[in-house]
C-alpha cells in the first residue's frame, strides 16, 4: 500500500505557500485588469463629453447644423466637417466594398492555391502600413496625379451632365473630398476583405458543391449562394470598414485641404471632423475653440461606437451561426 | 515489460504479489449528476475493491466519463455542473465541501483521452506536481522521475533525453508520460478516461500490459469504449446506460454471463 | 440559347472583375511601397542617425526623433502589454462565463477599432491638462492605451486555442488556478501572446494622431519624457507639411525607416507564428 500517499499531512513548501490566498490575488489583478478596459472607454467618453460640454452649452443643437467656423469671431459649427466626414467616408465604400469582395472571390475560388497566401498576406501589408504614409505618399504622389489626370478629364466629361454634374465640377487641384475619399478607400479594403474572404472560405462545402451540381456558374454561386449566406458578415465587415473611415486622422488630414467652407464639388478640399482636430488643436488659444474641437471628438466617438457596435453585433452573430463558441 | 517488473521490485521492496484484495477503495454511494438541466448519473451506487482493475463499459452518453470525473471533483471548475451523494475514500467523503481538493487530486491520478504533456521537458513534466505536495531534495526529486518513468514502462525510452521537450515524443510515450506524471505523486487510484482510444494498436498493447503491472499498487479504474479491451485488462466490470448503473460484477460474468438483459444487448454489439 | 450566353456572359464579367480588383489592390500597396521606398532611399544619409531635427531650410537627422519614439514605444509597452495580458487572462479564464467577460470583450474590441485622435483627445484632457505641459510620459500613455486592445484580444484568443484537457490535467494533477495558468497555460500560448504584443508595437509605431496632443514634438534633443518629445510620426507631419524641400527630405527618410520598421515586424511575426505552430 502506498502509505505514503493518503496519511500525509506533510505539503510541500509550495502548496503551503500558495493555495487560496494566491489564487484570489491572481484573480483579483486579472478581474481589476478587465475592469479597466471598461474603464478606459468610459472615461474617453466621458472626458471628451466634459471638454466639450463649453460648446455644446454655447452652441446647443446648431453645432451640428451650423457651417461657419470663424476662429476670430468665436462662431464654430461642426456641419462642414460633419459632412467632408460622411463624404469622403460615402467614397471610401463605394470602392471598398466592390473591390473587397472581388478580391475575397479571388482569393476563395480563382486564385491557384500556391498563391492564395503570399497575395492574402500582400492585401493584408495594406493595413499595416501606418496611415502617416498614406498620408505622405497622397499628398506628394497622388494628389498631384490626380489632379494632373484625372480630375480634367471628370471636369470635361462630367461637369454638363444633368445630376451629377456639379459633383465633379471643380478646379484641378487634387487635394479634395475625392483624392481623400479614394485613399480612403485603399486603406478600407483590407478590412472589409480579409472578413469576406473568411466568411466566403466557411460557406459549408455542400452548400457550394450542391450549387456546383446543378451547373451554376461563379457568378450565379457567387449572388445566388454565397452573399445571401454571408449577408451578416458582409454587412458587418461594411460596418466595420465605415468606421475605420469615419476615424481616419492623418491620410485625411494630408490630402483633404483644411477648408471651411463648403462645397457640393468633389474635386474642392473640405475637412473631417478628424483632420480638423488634427491641423486645428494646437492652434486653438481659447476655450471655446478647444471645446468645440473636443466637441468634434465626442461627436465622432459617439458615431464610431455606434457604427463599431452595429458591427460587432453583425459579426458575433454570425459567429454563432457558423458554430464559433467565442 | 522486464522493465517495469524490475522498477517495482526495487522501488517497492516490501511488495509481494499481493492477493485479489477485498477491501474497498471507492465506495461510491447513491450519486446524482447534474449539468445543466441534464441528469447525468442517477443514483449509482458501486464499491470499487483495491488494488485491482475496474472497468466501466456502456454506449456514448451513458456516462461512464461523468463517473471518472465526479471521482476527483474535476468537473467543479465548470458552473452549472454538480454532484449529490457521497463517494468514500478510505472511509471520508471527498464530495464534501469541507475535502480539501489538493488531497484528492493527490489521492487520485487522471489520466486523458488525448494525451496532454505539458509544453517543457520530460522531466519538468513527470515532476510537475512532486514539488508542490512534498519537500524532496533534487536527487530524491531525481529518483521519483526515474521511478515513474519505470513505472510507465518509458525509461528506457527517454533515460537520454530527459531535458528533450515532451512533445518529441510518439502519442504513445505522451500518453505513457502523463501515466508517469499521474503516478509520480503516489496515488492511490488511478482514473484512466479512454486512455488509449486515440492511440495506434502497439501502444494501446503497451499501455494494456502496463496497467496489468501498475494494478498491484494502485487501485485502476478504466472507462472505455471498447469491450475487448474491458475484457482483457479488467477483474470487474460495470455496465452504464443512460446514467444508469446497470450491472456490476466480475469481468468473465459479466461478459459470459449477464443477468440484465440490456447488458446481454449491448456486450451481444444489439446497441452501440 | 441567349439565356445561356447571358449567364456565361455574367460569369467572365465576374472573373475579370474579381482578378482586376485584386490586381487594383496589389497596384495601390506597390505604388505605395515603391513611393516610399524610392523618395526614402533617396534622402537617407548616415546624419540621419547621427543629427538632431534641424531648423527650418537647413538639413539634420532624426535623432532625437528616433529616440523619442523608442522611448515612448518601450514604455508604451511595458504600461499596456502587461495589463493586456491580464485583462485577456481573465477573460479567458477567470472569467470565462461571466456576463463580465463578455461585455468586457465587446468593448474591448470596440475600443480597438476606435478613432486614434479620440484616445489622444482623452489623454490630453487627463494627463496634459492636469500637468499642465504636454510630455512624453502622455504620449506613453496614449499609446498604451491603443496597444492595450491588441494585446487583450491576442491573449484571450490565444489562451482559448489551448485545449481545456490541458487544464483538466493540470487540475488532476491538484495544481491551483494560478498556477494552472503560470505554468502551462501562458507556457503554451507564449508565441501566441508575443505575436500579439508585437503587433501591437508595429500598429503603434506608426500612430500619429495621438502623440498630436500628448508629446507634440520637439525640434531640440530631450532625453526627459516629462516634457513634449520629438517623435517620428509628428515630425513627418510636420515636415511633409512644410514649404521646406529639405524637410520633405527628412520627412520621407523618417517615412522610409518607419515602413522599414513595420515590415520588418510583420515579417517577424509571421516568422513566430509559424515556429509556434510547429
Amino acid at each position: 500500500m502506498n502509505a505514503s500517499a493518503a496519511q500525509s499531512t506533510e505539503l510541500g513548501p509550495a502548496a503551503r505557500r500558495s493555495g487560496a490566498g494566491a489564487d484570489r490575488l491572481f484573480q483579483l489583478i486579472t478581474a481589476v485588469a478587465a475592469w479597466f478596459v471598461l474603464l478606459l472607454l468610459g472615461g474617453a467618453a466621458l472626458s471628451m463629453a466634459w471638454g466639450g460640454r463649453l460648446a455644446f452649452q454655447t452652441f446647443g443643437w446648431h453645432f451640428i447644423t451650423a457651417r461657419d467656423w470663424d476662429a476670430v469671431g468665436g462662431k464654430f459649427g461642426a456641419f462642414v466637417p460633419i459632412y467632408g466626414t460622411l463624404v469622403t467616408s460615402a467614397i471610401a465604400l463605394i470602392i471598398a466594398v466592390p473591390v473587397s469582395i472581388g478580391i475575397a472571390l479571388f482569393l476563395t475560388d480563382i486564385a491557384p492555391r500556391w498563391s492564395r497566401g503570399p497575395i492574402a498576406i500582400a492585401i493584408e501589408l495594406l493595413a499595416a502600413i501606418p496611415s502617416i504614409i498614406y498620408g505622405m505618399w497622397g499628398l506628394f504622389v497622388f494628389a498631384p496625379f490626380m489632379a494632373t489626370h484625372v480630375e480634367p478629364w471628370l471636369t470635361t466629361h462630367f461637369a454638363s451632365k444633368p445630376l451629377i454634374g456639379p459633383l465633379f465640377d471643380g478646379p484641378p487641384i487634387g487635394i479634395g473630398m475625392l483624392t481623400a475619399g479614394i485613399v480612403l478607400g485603399i486603406m478600407v479594403i483590407p478590412f472589409i476583405a480579409a472578413v469576406a474572404r473568411e466568411v466566403f472560405s466557411a460557406v459549408p462545402a455542400p452548400l457550394r458543391e450542391s450549387a456546383v451540381a446543378l451547373g451554376s456558374t461563379r457568378w450565379e454561386i457567387l449572388s445566388r449562394v454565397t452573399l445571401p449566406y454571408t449577408r451578416s458578415a458582409i454587412i458587418g465587415a461594411i460596418f466595420l470598414g465605415l468606421g475605420r473611415a469615419l476615424g481616419e486622422t492623418m491620410a485625411v488630414t494630408f490630402v483633404l485641404g483644411n477648408a471651411h467652407d463648403l462645397s457640393i464639388s468633389l474635386l474642392m478640399p473640405s475637412n473631417s471632423i478628424a483632420a480638423a482636430i488634427a491641423n486645428e488643436f494646437t492652434e486653438a488659444d481659447t476655450d471655446l475653440y478647444r471645446s468645440s474641437l473636443i466637441a468634434l471628438g465626442f461627436l465622432l466617438f459617439v458615431v464610431t461606437f455606434i457604427v463599431l457596435t452595429i458591427a460587432k453585433l453583425l459579426l458575433l452573430r454570425v459567429n454563432r451561426q457558423l458554430g464559433r463558441t467565442n | 515489460m522486464n522493465d517495469a517488473a524490475t522498477a517495482l521490485r526495487i522501488s517497492l521492496p516490501q511488495l509481494e504479489a499481493a492477493p485479489p484484495s477485498t477491501r474497498v477503495s471507492i465506495d461510491i454511494r447513491d450519486l446524482d449528476f447534474h449539468y445543466g438541466k441534464g441528469h447525468a448519473l442517477k443514483n449509482v451506487s458501486m464499491a470499487v475493491p483495491a488494488n485491482s482493475v475496474t472497468a466501466i463499459i456502456g454506449p456514448s452518453g451513458c456516462g461512464k466519463s461523468t463517473l471518472l470525473r465526479t471521482i476527483n471533483r474535476i468537473y467543479e471548475i465548470y458552473p452549472d455542473q454538480y454532484a449529490a451523494g457521497s463517494i468514500a475514500i478510505d472511509g471520508r467523503n471527498v464530495l464534501d465541501r469541507r475535502y480539501p481538493l489538493s488531497d484528492l487530486r493527490r489521492l487520485v491520478g487522471m489520466v486523458f483521452q488525448k494525451p496532454t504533456p505539458f509544453p517543457s521537458s520530460i522531466r519538468a513534466n513527470v515532476a510537475f506536481a512532486l514539488s508542490y505536495y512534498e519537500r524532496l531534495s533534487k536527487s530524491e526529486i531525481n529518483d521519483r522521475i526515474e521511478d515513474a518513468l519505470r513505472q510507465a514502462a518509458l525509461w528506457d525510452e527517454v533515460k537520454d533525453k530527459l531535458s528533450h521537450s515532451a512533445l518529441s515524443l510518439s502519442g504513445g510515450q505522451q500518453q505513457r508520460l502523463c501515466i508517469a506524471r499521474a503516478i509520480a505523486v503516489r496515488p492511490e487510484i488511478l482514473l484512466l478516461d479512454e486512455a488509449t482510444s486515440a492511440l495506434d494498436p502497439i501502444s494501446t498493447a503497451k499501455i494494456e500490459e502496463l496497467i496489468h503491472e501498475l494494478r498491484e499498487h494502485f487501485t485502476i479504474v478504466v472507462v472505455t469504449h471498447n469491450m475487448q479491451q474491458a475484457a482483457r485488462v479488467s477483474q470487474r466490470t460495470a455496465f452504464f446506460h443512460l446514467g444508469e448503473l446497470i450491472e456490476f460484477g466480475s469481468t468473465s460474468d459479466i461478459f459470459t454471463n449477464p443477468r440484465e438483459q440490456r447488458t446481454r444487448d449491448y456486450i451481444t454489439g444489439r446497441y452501440g | 440559347m441567349a439565356v445561356r450566353a447571358g449567364r456565361r456572359v455574367a460569369d467572365v464579367v465576374a472573373f475579370t472583375f474579381a482578378t482586376a480588383a485584386t490586381l487594383f489592390g496589389l497596384v495601390w500597396l506597390a505604388w505605395i511601397l515603391w513611393t516610399t521606398l524610392r523618395q526614402g532611399a533617396a534622402a537617407l544619409t548616415p546624419s540621419l542617425f547621427t543629427q538632431m531635427t534641424p531648423p527650418p531650410g537647413t538639413s539634420g537627422g532624426l535623432l532625437n526623433a528616433f529616440y523619442g519614439s523608442a522611448a515612448m514605444i518601450l514604455l508604451g509597452v511595458v504600461i499596456g502589454a502587461p495589463i493586456g495580458v491580464a485583462a485577456g487572462t481573465y477573460l479567458a479564464e477567470h472569467g470565462r462565463y461571466t456576463r463580465l467577460a463578455t461585455i468586457v470583450s465587446f468593448m474591448n474590441d470596440i475600443l480597438l477599432s476606435a478613432p486614434s485622435i479620440v484616445i489622444g483627445l482623452f489623454i490630453y484632457q487627463l494627463v496634459v491638462r492636469t500637468a499642465g505641459h504636454f510630455s512624453g510620459y502622455a504620449g506613453a500613455l496614449a499609446l498604451a492605451m491603443i496597444l492595450l486592445p491588441i494585446v487583450v484580444r491576442t491573449t484571450e484568443e490565444s489562451l482559448r486555442l489551448v485545449p481545456d484537457q490541458m487544464r483538466e490535467a493540470g487540475f488532476a494533477l491538484g495544481l491551483p488556478r494560478w498556477r494552472v495558468t503560470r505554468q502551462i497555460l501562458y507556457k503554451a500560448a507564449l508565441s501566441a501572446i508575443l505575436t500579439g504584443v508585437l503587433l501591437g508595437v508595429a500598429r503603434i509605431a506608426g500612430e500619429t494622431a495621438p502623440l498630436l496632443f500628448t508629446a507634440l514634438n520637439n525640434q531640440f534633443w530631450s532625453s526627459s519624457l516629462n516634457a513634449p518629445l520629438a517623435n517620428v510620426p509628428v515630425v513627418i507631419f510636420q515636415y511633409a507639411m512644410s514649404p521646406y524641400d529639405e524637410w520633405h527630405a527628412l520627412a520621407w527618410a523618417g517615412a522610409f525607416v518607419l515602413m522599414a520598421f513595420v515590415l520588418i515586424l510583420n515579417i517577424l511575426v509571421r516568422l513566430l507564428a509559424r515556429k509556434g505552430n510547429q
